[in-house]
């Protein structure tokens, strides 16, 4: 085998490669809001945040406007404390906006559900840095079983 | 005694093939990088190592992503949750199957080859013809195919999981009738790039080093007879692929082991 097929070969198998790793990069993987853009950070304290994970989406209506950044404790109160990192291009949501936990599907993952609130005059728009005040907690299945299994019992 | 004796011998023949490896591998990676004369070896070698493996990376690659797909549907259709399948199959490629089987067949299609053709070049005494012409086998003969190995390996992996998706894809969604669109979304959305894809690569780097290291020095260690370059190619494919195994759960348990 000449070397010149030997490098067109190697060359076509480099090709190839960049190929896959090319539809690896682009189709099977999230393009999520890590890699670069712009963002500013919220947070919102949770009585429970049930299942909530790092990276969980934010969603808007359904539409995914930020992910969670950190979840971490409040030392005073010890209540948890969700980071969220929503999108520089959704800025303009007023501070009367609330977040809640919700489940995608019975036993599906558990997303932050944010809903804007109404906006007149004197009402600022939500800023980096800034906390929501009015959240919902997440449903925990165990403690409405229990909460049901106790009202039977009296 | 007998006994004894033996545990002591085995040992001071283990630890010694330990040494000798090492020093291969000290004598042919630190040099003086001589890139005009040795990269047009290190491209042969990539061509017999790398190019020559393509076809059974891909055909297995293309088979394990479809059995997975079939498999994995008909498990997750019972919960009505076959939209998973997407991120089942491709995290299950990029984080254990890629790196793994194509180590394992990369030892047996690879591995075994570098072990007898450079067992033959010694017991040819070749080796020994290059030694005299003050030429040094470390670096004309075992050093191109190092490196070779380990550029090569990776490559395979990536092809091997990326072709597997797609397989996945074949009877997941044109067969099985998941929906194309959940299929990709919901892969996208539970795959990451750092935590699983670069991970994944990592493993095989580690894959590729180990497995060229073994077959190489089980070359240029063996006994120089028929019988010892049989041995030799074995003991290449049975080692890689015990410590292929291995190492892939230490890589495993460091990487997501602990949250």
């Amino acid at each position: 085998m000449s070397s010149r097929k030997v490098e067109i070969m190697v060359g076509l198998f480099v090709v190839l490669t960049l190929a896959a790793g090319l539809l690896l990069a682009l189709k099977a993987v999230n393009q999520g809001m890590s890699n670069g853009a712009e963002t500013y950070t919220l947070y919102a304290k949770f009585d429970n945040i049930g299942g909530l994970k790092a990276r969980s989406a934010v969603k808007v209506g359904g539409v995914i406007v930020g992910r969670v950044d950190s979840i971490s404790l409040d030392p005073d109160g010890y209540t948890p404390v969700v980071a969220l990192k929503i999108s520089q291009e959704y800025n303009k949501f007023p501070e009367t906006s609330s977040v809640s936990i919700l489940t995608s599907g019975l036993l599906g993952e558990q997303y932050v559900g944010f809903q804007p609130g109404f906006s007149i005059d004197g009402i600022a728009d939500l800023g980096e840095g800034d906390y929501i005040s009015d959240t919902k907690s997440a449903l925990v299945l165990e403690d409405l079983i229990g909460q049901f299994l106790f009202s039977k019992n009296d | 005694m007998q006994w004894l004796a033996s545990i002591g011998r085995n040992t001071i023949d283990t630890v010694g093939a330990f040494g000798r490896a090492f020093l291969m591998l000290l004598g042919a990676v630190i040099a003086k990088p001589q890139l005009i004369k040795n990269t047009p070896l290190t491209i042969k070698q990539i061509y017999v190592v790398g190019v020559q493996s393509l076809l059974i990376i891909v055909v297995s690659g293309l088979f394990i992503g479809m059995v997975m797909a079939l498999q994995g549907y008909t498990i997750l259709v019972g919960y009505g949750a076959e939209g998973s399948l997407g991120p089942m199959v491709a995290l299950s490629l990029l984080r254990e199957l890629g790196p793994v089987v194509t180590a394992l067949l990369f030892a047996g299609r690879a591995g075994s080859a570098l072990t007898a053709e450079i067992g033959l070049m010694k017991a040819t005494e070749q080796l020994s013809s290059l030694e005299m012409m003050a030429v040094d086998p470390l670096r004309r003969i075992v050093a191109p195919r190092l490196w070779a190995g380990i550029i090569s390996m990776p490559m395979l992996a990536i092809i091997f999981s990326a072709v597997g998706i797609l397989g996945g894809h074949v009877v997941g969604v044109d067969w099985l009738g998941v929906d194309a669109g959940s299929y990709w979304s919901i892969m996208q959305s539970s795959v990451d790039w750092n935590e699983d894809v670069v991970n994944g690569i990592i493993k095989t780097f580690v894959f590729a080093f180990v497995i060229t290291w073994i077959a190489i020095f089980k070359g240029y260690d063996a006994i120089p007879t028929s019988e010892g370059i049989s041995k030799a190619t074995t003991e290449t494919v049975v080692f890689s692929s015990l410590a292929v195994l291995g190492l892939d759960f230490i890589l495993t348990a460091l990487m997501f082991g602990i949250e």
